[in-house]
Order: structure tokens, then sequence, then C-alpha cells
């Protein structure tokens, strides 16, 4: 099977083949329970996506971002990470949101159009808000490994971007603090290989992952469609940042199934023959395939985790169309910590005091 | 009576301001072993060591973004953008960050963040040193933004910022820098979003920020020997600004005259006189005057003079508007 453009040079770690079988050790230190874990989060956060594709069409949510393709880049690194870490998301990270255990009506609240970046508490979750201006989140997610680093705290920050933020001057002046100051920070690229309608050959002419050699700091790529390989690079990048070691910038090769956001219209700019030679490469099916086959799960474990899935996403959609528009208030409640009295006068004139 | 520069000023609310915080962080670019281009964080690296003042690379936006961070594990942060010219590529960080963070997180997330930018022109900089950038901050909700214009108040208002759960954007004049006030350094007074009467007058009320504050005492003290009672606001908070002491005194006065540095074109001047015609339109006699820089980019040192409002044009102003 031919990988798209954006997969060439350097072969990434892969622990599991596109057809399940395994080309490294499968022992990434996980018990059975651990990996079936790994699947039913895909499994759901695959049911999930499809919803919000559905609830978009239907009216009940804004422009949605789907992640479909990507579920074992985020899986795998969101299940890496303890639960003192911390994860910075771009606006395509409900799998990774998920597996955090952010609430998934509250996070669809941005989608809804209820609410801004950050609806769940990101200090609760260790989860920051949905960013939309790609790259600015990785600045934050090193100030958070900052302040680890002062408290010597026992944990980490990792940052999720894509092959397009690695073109912005953000990407270069985090990646570039983390490494002078030696900070407990992950920089997770998940290269799709499209920045909406714009290849990845046209971002980069070179690898991402090798950026980090001439920031003085470890780089990998990985297959981001193998759950196992995703999981254990960037269970090594914690442990890294977390003895002291410093960032690690990890390339996870993956793919965008399907467009930008439901706003897009992709066969203005790539055919649909790419998209379908892209199923080969399914990061569930891969998955489900050797979970089986290595006797770690049964047919019925799957039809379970589909089932329950189902229920589970029915719930989501009964929260998130139950969702009513905020009161105006909100609008004004936390501009400032204490209303200024020229604010105050107008949250007085826009609610008829 | 002490005397204090505004440089050493704002160095003595750095230092008690860490002293009675031992979260509060400084960092930027030059402010550790140098202590700072205006050596503003003279002596903090020595006193607090690295963990808490440190250098940075050249990278505004991280520094920005990083604060962020840092405030989202409970560390507050002073930082400095080098110059005026330099503090642009962390726009975005402050626009789209820093202003909204907390109605985003819906007030979860406090920002104890102090971005300090050396600003306004008056020091034969060359270009990128002179800048008045205080209305793309002023204009973006979620902001404070202050400018002290002396010594005595600078401290006051640094220490103010670094205490406000909001982030501020805190202009210095560079002009001032070495300016010397006398007086004791104290944090009680007026706070942010409140401007201050520094002279009391009667036939016209003139309104300015940061070095022109000066200048137009120097015009207010001109005009009082051909008679001309001038009152001098000191703005010194650009957002929220205190529209109720600029409505009284305009409407005490019944003139008004603004200066700034910045261009004239949606500078302060035009939305203090738009305050000025919400608050006291029945009681003016004149037309609001503006004297500001011109509608160009900051001009080299040798036309400086040329640009920047002097006391002759203030002074003029002044005349014009009680002639009316």
């Amino acid at each position: 099977m031919d990988a798209p453009s954006h997969w060439a040079g350097t072969e990434p770690v892969r622990i599991l083949e596109p057809d399940g079988t395994t080309v490294g050790d499968p022992d990434v230190g996980l018990d059975a329970e651990q990996l079936r874990e790994l699947l039913r989060h895909m499994i759901r956060a695959r049911r999930l996506d499809r919803e919000c594709m559905a609830l978009q069409r239907q009216g009940e949510l804004t422009v949605y971002p789907p992640f479909e393709g990507q579920e074992a880049a985020q899986v795998g690194s969101a299940f890496a990470l303890g639960t003192e870490d911390w994860a910075f998301p771009t606006f395509r990270e409900l799998a990774a949101a998920l597996v955090r255990g952010v609430d998934p009506v509250q996070y669809l609240w941005y989608h809804r159009g209820t609410w801004h970046g950050g609806p769940y508490d990101p200090r609760a979750t260790r989860f920051g808000p949905i960013c939309v201006p790609v790259a600015t989140q990785i600045c934050h997610a090193v100030g958070v490994a900052m302040g680890l680093q002062r408290d010597g705290a026992d944990a980490c920050a990792l940052a999720y971007f894509g092959d397009g933020s690695a073109s912005e001057g953000d990407f270069h002046e985090g990646a570039n603090l983390a490494a002078v100051f030696g900070v407990p920070a992950i920089l997770f690229c998940q290269n799709n290989g499209w920045a909406i309608s714009v290849p990845t050959g046209l971002q980069t002419a070179g690898e991402i992952w090798k950026r980090a050699g001439g920031l003085g700091f470890p780089g990998v790529r990985v297959d981001g469609n193998d759950v196992l390989a995703v999981y254990r690079v960037t269970r090594e990048a914690v442990e890294r940042a977390c003895s002291g070691d410093g960032p690690t910038l990890i390339e996870a090769l993956t793919y965008r199934m399907g467009p930008h956001t439901t706003a897009d219209d992709a066969s203005r700019y790539r055919d649909e023959d790419e998209v379908e030679r892209w199923r080969a490469f399914d990061p569930i099916d891969r998955y489900r395939t050797w979970l089986v086959a290595a006797g770690h799960a049964d047919d019925g474990f799957v039809r379970i985790c589909d089932e329950e899935a189902a229920a589970w996403v029915a719930e989501v959609r009964a929260g998130i169309t139950a969702t009513e528009p905020p009161p105006a208030e909100w609008m004004f409640d936390w501009t400032f910590a204490e209303p200024p009295a020229v604010l105050a006068r107008q949250r007085e004139e826009a609610l008829g005091g | 009576m002490a005397e204090w520069t505004l440089s050493a000023a704002l160095n003595r609310a750095l230092i008690d301001a860490m002293e009675d915080d031992p979260r509060l962080l400084v960092y930027g670019e030059d402010v550790g072993r140098l202590g700072g281009v205006f050596r503003v964080t003279d002596g903090l690296q020595a006193k607090f060591g690295e963990d808490r003042v440190f250098d940075t690379p050249i990278a505004e936006a991280g520094i920005v973004g990083a604060a962020i961070g840092l405030a989202l594990t409970g560390w507050k942060s002073v930082v400095e953008m080098q110059f005026d010219g330099f503090s642009y590529p962390a726009f975005e960080q402050i626009v789209s960050h820093v202003a909204k963070y907390r109605t985003r997180t819906r007030g979860r997330v406090d920002l104890p963040i102090v971005i300090r930018i050396p600003s306004f022109g008056g020091i034969r900089g060359k270009e990128h040193h002179g800048e008045s950038p205080e209305t793309y901050y002023a204009h973006t909700a979620g902001l404070k933004v202050v400018a002290p214009s002396g010594a005595l108040d600078g401290y006051r208002l640094l220490r103010l910022a670094i205490a406000d759960p909001d982030p501020v954007v805190f202009l210095e004049p560079k002009a001032k820098y070495w300016t010397k006030e006398e007086g004791e350094l104290t944090a009680d007074g007026p706070g942010i979003g409140e401007g201050r009467v520094v002279r009391d007058g009667d036939s016209c009320a003139v309104f300015a920020y940061g070095a022109m504050v000066a200048r137009c005492l120097e015009a207010a003290d001109m005009l009082e020997a051909e008679g001309v009672s001038v009152r001098v606001v000191d703005l010194r908070s650009l957002a929220p600004l205190d529209v109720e002491l600029i409505g009284r005194s305009a409407r005490e006065t019944g003139r008004a005259v603004v200066v700034h540095e910045a261009p004239k074109t949606l500078g302060m001047g035009g939305e203090v006189a738009a305050r000025i015609m919400e608050e006291a339109f029945d009681f003016l006699q004149a037309p609001v005057a503006r004297v500001t820089g011109w509608d160009v980019p900051y001009p080299p040192a040798a036309l400086e003079h040329r640009y920047l409002p002097s006391m002759d044009r203030i002074a003029a102003a002044v005349r014009r508007v009680i002639s009316y």
C-alpha cells in the first residue's frame, strides 16, 4: 500500500502494520484491560465525531471540525499522560478531551455556539481551552511546564498542534523556550496531511520532527494511526519530561479523513481516491484486528464497545440538544474580575438594568 | 524626602511586590543580568534568584504566551517587552488570549499578568523605539491599560497592576525614566480606573497622560502668567477610563483640550472627546480640541520636536478654546 506523500522520508516508529500484524514489540507496558480501554476510547470517539457531523447538518451545532482518522494519535497520546499532566488542544482534539475526562456536552458547548474556547474547567481537567489561533497554545503549554518546573511537580504539559501550525512563529518561539529552559513539555504534532486545503508539502520542505534537533532536543516520528506506537513514544516523552530531561517533539503521521470543518468542501482540493486509499490505514481497524488476534479481546467485547458507544452518544446528543442559549449576562460577567464603572453601565443598558 | 526617578521607583515597586509575593516572576529580554535596558529590573536577579527573575530568548509571543501557562499554574508574571515597537509579535497572544482568557473560561482563570512596555517618544530613539501603542490595547476588551506620568504614580500604578487579578498593559514613558520626583513611595491613592487632577483650574481642562502631563503643566504655568487658569488632568488609566472625572472636569470648566503623543486619528483624544460629548455637552463653551502627534509614522530624532505636542501647541490650543 502506498502511503500518501506527507509520510515520505523517515520511516516512523511503528508497532502495528496497517493489517494488524506486528513489526515491533507490542508490549508497551499496558495490561489487557488498559489495551481494551484504548479501543473503547477510539470507538466512542469516532461514534461521537460522526454524531457531531450529523448534529451540525441538523442545525444543532455550528461549524464542526471532524477528527476521523486521527483517533489513534489523540487517544494514544492522551492515554500516555498522567492525571497531573496537562494537555493543550487545538480545535480538533475532542478524542483527546474525552480521554482526559472532559465532559463531552460541556466541550460541545463550543461547537454549539453556547460559549467560547473554555466551557469546561481547564484546571480541573488539566485540559486547556479549545484553541483556534493555531500554535498559540504551544506557548501556553510551555508556560505551564515552566510553572511545573518551578513547583518541582512530577508532571508535564503536552501541546497538540498540526502540520500547518508548525509553520507559525509561535511554534518556534514556544519550542525554543521549552528547549532553552529545559522544561517538561511535549510538542505533539498531528501531521494529517492538510491545513484546510494546503498540503503538508507546502507547509514544510523538511520533516517536522527533525526541527527538534536544531532546537537542541529529541524529536521522534511515529505512525500516528498506530495507537500502540503513539502511546509508547508519548509515554517515553512523558518520562523524559518528568525526569527533568526536557522537551520532546513528536510528529505523528496521520490523515484527516473528513473535511477541515463542516464549512469546508474538500473535493475542491483533493481526490476522493486519496481518502479511500486511506481507509486501509484506518487506526481502529488495525488496532481491533491486533487486539483480537493477540487474545486481549474477543468479538463480543468489540460488540459491547459499539453498543455502549451508541448509547453514550445518544446521551451526549440529548445533552447537547437540550442546551439552551446562555443568559446575556454571560457576555459581561467575566470580562474583568470586577466590572469597571463604564462596563457596568453598558451591562445595565444591554440587560435593561 | 527621598527623590525618585521613574526607573528607580518602578524598580522599587518590583522589589516590594516580589518580597510580598513569592510566586511573582519577572522575565523578558535582558531583564536579568543586565537589569533591563532602562535598568528597571536592576539588581532583581541577584536579589531574587534566576528562578524568579530571568532572561528569555528574543520571543515576545513566547514570553506572553508562557505567562498564560504560568498563570494557570498559579504564578504571577511581570513581563517586559523591551520597546513599544518590539511588542507587536506578542500582539496575538495579548489580544486573542490574555484579554479573553477569563471570559473564555467563564471566570475560572485569573490572569495576573503585567505587560510592561517602555513607550512613547522623546528620547531621540531609532525607529520602532518611539511608538504609542495605547489605542491597540485600550480598544481590546479585557485589558487594563495604564500609563504613569512620573515616579511616584509609577510606583503606585505598578503595585496596583501587579495586585490586579486582571491583565494590565503598563506603558512606561521612556522620556520620564530619569526625571526625578520628590516624595514617599506608596500604593495608596487613586486606583486603576481613576484619573487625578494634578493642577486645579477653572477656565479649561487639559487631559493628558505619560510624558505629556509634565508638558501640559508647563503650558499651564505659562498660561497662568496670561491670567488663564488651566486644570490639568492626568488620565493615567486609559482603560478603564475615568469617565466620571472627565465629565466633571469638562462640566466645571466648560472647555477641554486633550493631549497625546499618538497620532490623532482614533487616538485616546477621540474617545475622551466623545465621552465629554456624552457627559458634558450642555456645559461646553467651545468644541473639544486635540493636540496630538500627526497621522504619520513616528519621525526620526531630528524631527521628533516637530511631531510631539509642544508647550506652544498646547498653549495655543487652550487659547483657541478659551477665545472661541
